[in-house]
């Protein structure tokens, strides 16, 4: 008998072994099957542009890395859900909302799935979305400009795993919450949790012109985990698909306690349907706090709302929409094939990949047949369910994507290899080695109607003898491979920011023609905008100070401020009047208890500063922007008392 | 002259107006950090001096007070307030040089208007020596002997900037003026010789 002890010491045995067999090979030169055109493959020379972006989760750092394929070239990190004081996030007075939440200010957040705004399944290129997992929410960023816009937290979830992942025409963006916890929160006795812990499955609501998010409603579920989830398309429109484990409902030592079922399940969810039930008023409206926190383009600035209530929907307010498919064993990802009639279950602990069939599934509703009832939910036959299983694929089955051509790959986190299979007859067709322990895998449109089935990029999650050793703290890793012939083949290894989860790509094109350059000066609607040198004032009310300053090559207007006393609020609000392209200006002043402002052309961002002592203080600019930057200085005087009457000069 | 050379001599005149429409010549400025495809220009129309993109003479206008150069400002040049009266003033001549049918006036328009564009040549460069020789003494960048008249036709460095300075598609349409017209005598000539 297979005892959970003795299973979790057989799989500590196998990590063991295929990393002896992963290292012997990695003896090899180049680390395997590297074929020799590999380098003319990725070279991207200079001043050439790469054919893709990608778009890469920072994992813990809470960000987003963009990067070009085929070269692995990293062009920025987009700041979400955690500080960055190199781009003034969080530090700004104009950012700081954005990193509200009803837990009052949180500098960082653990980001894991990045998905992009589609149009019948296909990228658009207008936004990206993400997850905050830690304190629930979903950011949108603007691909003109590579910002964040909006991010709203979710209530009632506990852990924002099963998300963004938009519908096909992105009408929706979702979360099911990894931990289930009591819905209302409330203080109870953790060993409650089969009888009081809830899970929330939240749909927010997609502007299709604007983006803007709005919950629309959640579902209270079964206290499961949910894991992760793929909207159906095509034929499945309509369906989401949400895979959860821990049906064993274990709150305590979950690795083993919630891997004793045989099969967990994928929770199809027909959201047209509750959304239509949600329109009609059905449900109860709950009071619970969540923030909503938007930028506003034209005024350059953030404004977080603490919104009060959302509507909750329950099996009983929406009979025949939720189901739950049985699925081999803890499954984590849940990817929907490119036809939506196949939706792929990765059961970490499964020794088959099960392909589950949405016109299988709608017959087995449609017959009425359920195996039991949980909490109102139907539970469908296995059988019933079942396109085929992939049989023998290797170890640890995760996330699965397409290319488009008739085949779907799987990455192996405990085999740590890649695992090619087919469409038509669930057979195995290929598999290559990762270095090491491949978490998610990407290929561009992967996840959609209409992938560009070219490359395959593995997101790892060890490098140990991979690159320069930096101390413990080892790179995390990408590895491209070709996937346009028969055999799989590596072209590089690149590493990455943070630990990266998810990542989304897509044709170049589509993003940069929409890149904005800068922001026109006449559009900038900030309050505290000053639009020409002449217009520049230093303004006090109270112990509260505004500078209105402007910077432009080479020179900030005003340089010398006298007047500001010690315990003032200097409030800095600098506009840089720069119509140019790639001429930021940078601003720090001495002693600055936050961060710098970088201000790109037409934008007015504003630092808080609050002088300790008297004395003078130099201010400059922090970003190399002209020939004369050493000389973009001045100096603000800090008085011990005086009249506090402000003094500056003046072009 | 037959109506074929009175409507070559009214379109010759016409053709004029295609200055309120295209710019007469350009100058562009490429540099390192304003490479092909990025690099910076300004547009000379009749009625304007502007920037090949929106934000264009703003930013040569910034790049200029490192070396002194006075700002270019549309208000300070008188010209183009005149230019466009003469420009009418030539479209309307030719009309009637047209309607009188006589083909030594067409001789004197074409003398006209080459003399309009002679002294308009010498007048665009005499700006440009006024801009490329009277900087600000304090300028941020001194060079002993260095000056940065931008040439009437052709290619120059000045500092880190490769000024060209050509004529535009507005200047064709006034040598299709010239040509139309010219044409209009040459043919009315040959016809009267054939008679």
């Amino acid at each position: 008998m297979v005892t959970p002890r003795s299973f979790l010491r057989g799989l500590f045995v196998l990590i063991a072994a295929i990393s002896i067999v992963s290292c012997s090979k990695d003896n090899a030169p180049s680390g395997g099957a590297l074929s020799g055109d590999a380098a003319q493959r990725v070279y991207v020379a200079p001043g050439q542009k790469d054919e893709f972006y990608d778009f890469v989760s920072g994992g813990f750092s809470g960000q987003v890395a963009v990067y070009g394929l085929p070269s692995g070239r990293l062009f920025r990190v987009i700041p979400v859900f955690s500080v960055d004081p190199e781009k003034g996030w969080g530090f700004t007075e104009e950012t700081k909302p954005m990193l509200n939440t009803s837990h009052g200010f949180i500098p960082w957040d653990d980001s894991h799935h990045p998905d992009l705004s589609q149009t019948g399944g296909v990228a658009n290129g207008k936004w990206l979305f993400i997850n905050g997992n830690n304190t629930p929410r979903i950011a949108r960023i603007d691909l003109t400009d590579f910002r964040t816009k909006e991010i709203i937290e979710i209530p009632n979830s506990a852990g924002n795993h099963s998300s963004p992942f938009s519908t096909e025409n992105s009408e929706y963006v979702v979360s099911g919450t990894r931990f289930s916890v009591p819905i209302p929160q409330e203080d109870v006795s953790i060993t409650t949790y089969s009888e009081k812990f809830k899970g929330a499955l939240t749909f927010v609501k997609v502007n299709q012109t604007s983006g803007a998010m709005d919950i629309d409603f959640q579902l209270l579920v079964p206290g499961f985990d949910y894991d992760l989830a793929r909207a159906g398309k095509g034929p499945s429109h309509d369906w989401m698909f949400m895979s959860c484990y821990n049906t064993e409902k274990a709150n305590t030592m979950k690795e083993i306690n919630a891997s004793q079922n045989d099969k967990d399940f994928i929770i199809a969810i027909n959201w047209k349907k509750c959304a239509e039930i949600a329109a009609s008023g059905k449900g109860t409206i709950m009071n619970v706090d969540y923030a909503h926190n938007v930028y506003d383009d034209a005024k350059q600035s953030a404004t977080s709302t603490i919104k009060k209530s959302i509507r909750i929907l329950t099996s009983e307010d929406i009979k025949g929409a939720l189901y739950y498919m049985p699925t081999p064993k803890s499954p984590h990802g849940c990817d929907v094939d490119p036809s939506g009639e196949l939706i792929v279950g990765g059961g970490k602990l499964a020794t088959v990949i099960p392909v589950m069939s949405f016109s299988k599934m709608i017959k087995a509703i449609e017959s009425g047949k359920s195996d039991k009832i949980i909490d109102g939910i139907p539970v469908l036959n296995y059988k019933d369910c079942l396109a085929g299983e992939v049989v023998r694929p290797g170890l640890g089955p995760l996330h699965t994507e397409f290319d488009g051509k008739g085949y779907a790959y799987t990455s192996m986190f405990v085999s740590s290899e890649i695992v090619k299979w087919s469409l038509k007859d669930f057979k195995v067709v290929d598999r290559v080695p990762t270095y090491y322990s491949i978490g998610h895998l990407g290929i561009p449109g992967g996840n959609s109607t209409k992938p560009w089935g070219k490359y395959l990029i593995a997101y790892n999650k060890i490098t140990k003898d991979r690159y320069l050793p930096t101390g413990p703290e080892l790179a995390q890793s990408a590895q491209l491979f070709d996937i346009s012939g028969d055999k799989i083949k590596l072209l590089l290894d690149f590493p990455t920011i943070g630990e990266p989860h998810y990542a989304v790509a897509c044709p170049a094109d589509l993003i940069m023609k929409n890149s904005r350059k800068m922001y026109q000066l006449s559009e900038n609607m900030h309050p505290y905008a000053t639009k020409k040198e002449s217009d520049t004032k230093v303004v006090r009310s109270g112990n509260e100070v505004h500078v209105y300053m402007t910077s432009i090559r080479s020179h900030f207007s005003p340089d010398n401020i006298e007047g500001v006393k010690v315990g003032d609020k200097v409030y800095w609000h600098v506009t840089n009047l720069e119509q140019d392209w790639d001429v930021p200006h940078g601003f720090a002043v001495y002693g600055a208890a936050n961060s710098e402002l970088l201000i790109m052309p037409g934008e007015t961002c504003t630092m808080l500063w609050e002088p300790k002592q008297a004395g003078v203080f130099p201010f400059y600019c922090s970003d190399f922007c002209s020939a004369l930057h050493q000389e973009m200085q001045g100096y603000v005087r800090v008085s011990n008392g005086g009249s506090g009457a402000m003094s500056w000069n003046k072009k | 002259m037959k109506p074929l050379h009175r409507i070559l001599t009214a379109l010759g005149a016409l053709s004029l107006l295609g200055l309120f429409v295209f710019p007469m010549w350009s100058i562009t400025l490429e540099a390192p950090q304003y490479p092909k495809g990025s690099e910076l220009g300004i547009l000379i129309r009749i009625n304007n001096v502007e920037g090949t993109r929106p934000n264009d003479l703003g930013n040569i206008n910034n790049l200029n007070h490192y070396i002194g150069m006075k700002r270019i400002e549309v208000d300070s040049i008188p010209e183009l307030k005149y230019m466009p009266i003469i420009v009418l003033a030539l479209v309307g001549l030719g009309l009637l040089i047209a309607a009188f049918g006589r083909r030594w006036m067409n001789l004197v328009w074409i003398a006209l208007l080459t003399a309009a564009g002679a002294l308009g040549l010498y007048d665009f460069w005499l700006w440009e020596y006024d801009y490329g020789h009277n900087l600000d003494p304090h300028a941020i960048i001194k060079i002993e002997g260095m000056s940065y008249q931008p040439p009437l036709f052709g290619t120059e460095q000045l500092l880190n900037f490769s000024a060209s300075s050509y004529p535009d598609i507005g200047f064709a349409f006034i040598a299709l003026g010239a040509l139309l017209v010219g044409l209009a005598w040459w043919l009315s000539r040959k016809r009267t010789t054939t008679h």
